[in-house]
């Protein structure tokens, strides 16, 4: 069971992994732009494994902010991990040892496999292990193979970063065809593109996530009077 | 900026990351039963919070200029309509991927 276990949550994180990799090229390609050798990117993909926070970083070390600035900015633009924490409340229950690692390794992506539980046949602990665990290993080398050659590739990749795209549609129709009620998936589409609309793309996120959580309690305590919900 | 002031951002980064990642738990220990609407909240959150990643992939798409959003539309009809007929995500990933790059970079070039 052991080895089945790694190796559906090797198959299930291929798409992840085309996803990494490319990205994190493009991390090491900036960073060692901006005079960061690799040694660096090794250190912030172990330590801070946060994608669009390690772009963000790079800015930050180049433009030489203060460590509160730093601080803020990390927050704000990590504040949607809080999400993932309250949605693995249940799922993390019982991980012992492993949990500090899966909680240090929700990622967006990781976020999704993970949402999308273990095959049956898994070992559920051992498989969300894996799965985080191969999903930092490809960041990681994405982002070291960018720092030492990434000048060198000259293969037209523009676009495959649309692989983290469509893993996220494959797992959000999933949820369409299986959930008893569509209403949480619905309103998290049309709360994010109002906010998208209303606030534009540098910072419709946190609204979004306000707008999300009142509407689904309103929607809780509604149903509620009806003999459902919170 | 000098590397030990460049460790020690990288430092705070992380801690903070971190900290956004920990600190559900933190407030509701599994040791503890969660208050009510915190457990409603953890079964609907994901699914709306993998619809707003959805929007938040999509983000830079601008219906409005060329190429309208085409290529996007193209591969997430693409990635759902395999989807629906294999329930594969691998291969609807993989079908959608290919299809976006092939689209703008042979078909929709800027």
């Amino acid at each position: 069971m052991r080895s089945k276990t790694v190796k559906q949550a090797f198959l299930a994180s291929i798409p992840v992994m085309a996803g990494y990799l490319v990205l994190g090229i493009a991390f090491g390609i900036l960073l060692e732009d901006k005079g960061y050798h690799f040694g660096w990117a090794i250190l912030m993909s172990v330590l801070i494994y946060a994608g669009s926070m390690q772009f963000v970083t790079v800015n930050l070390l180049s433009g030489g902010a203060s460590l509160i600035s730093a601080a803020i900015m990390t927050f704000l633009v990590n504040a949607r991990h809080i999400f993932y924490g309250i949605s693995m409340l249940s799922k993390y229950k019982g991980m012992g040892k492993s949990k500090g690692y899966l909680i240090f390794s929700l990622t967006d992506e990781t976020f999704a496999l993970v949402c999308n539980g273990a095959p049956k046949d898994c070992d559920p602990k051992k498989y969300y292990v894996c799965v985080s665990f191969f999903n930092q290993c490809y960041w990681v080398i994405g982002s070291v193979v960018g720092a030492l050659i990434g000048s060198a590739i000259t293969f037209n990749t523009a676009g495959i970063d649309f692989a983290m795209t469509a893993l996220f549609v494959t797992i959000f129709t999933e949820q369409l065809l299986t959930a008893k009620d569509c209403f949480p998936a619905v309103a998290g589409v049309a709360c994010s593109v109002v906010c998208l609309l209303v606030f534009g793309a540098e910072s419709f996120l946190i609204p979004s996530m306000v707008a999300i959580t009142v509407v689904l309690l309103v929607y809780g305590a509604l149903r509620k009077e009806g003999g459902a919900g919170i | 900026m000098e590397n030990t002031q460049a460790f020690w951002m990288i430092l705070v980064i992380a801690g903070v990351t971190f900290l956004t990642r920990l600190l559900p738990f933190l407030i509701f220990p599994a040791s503890k039963q969660p208050p009510k609407m915190v457990a409603y909240l953890s079964n609907v959150l994901p699914a709306a919070v993998m619809g707003m990643l959805v929007v938040y992939c999509l983000k830079g798409v601008s219906p409005l200029t060329y190429p309208h959003g085409l290529p996007e539309l193209i591969a997430i009809v693409l990635v759902v309509g395999s989807y629906i007929w294999k329930r594969n995500t691998l291969l609807s990933v993989l079908i959608g991927t290919i299809a976006y790059m092939l689209l703008i970079q042979w078909i929709f070039v800027i």
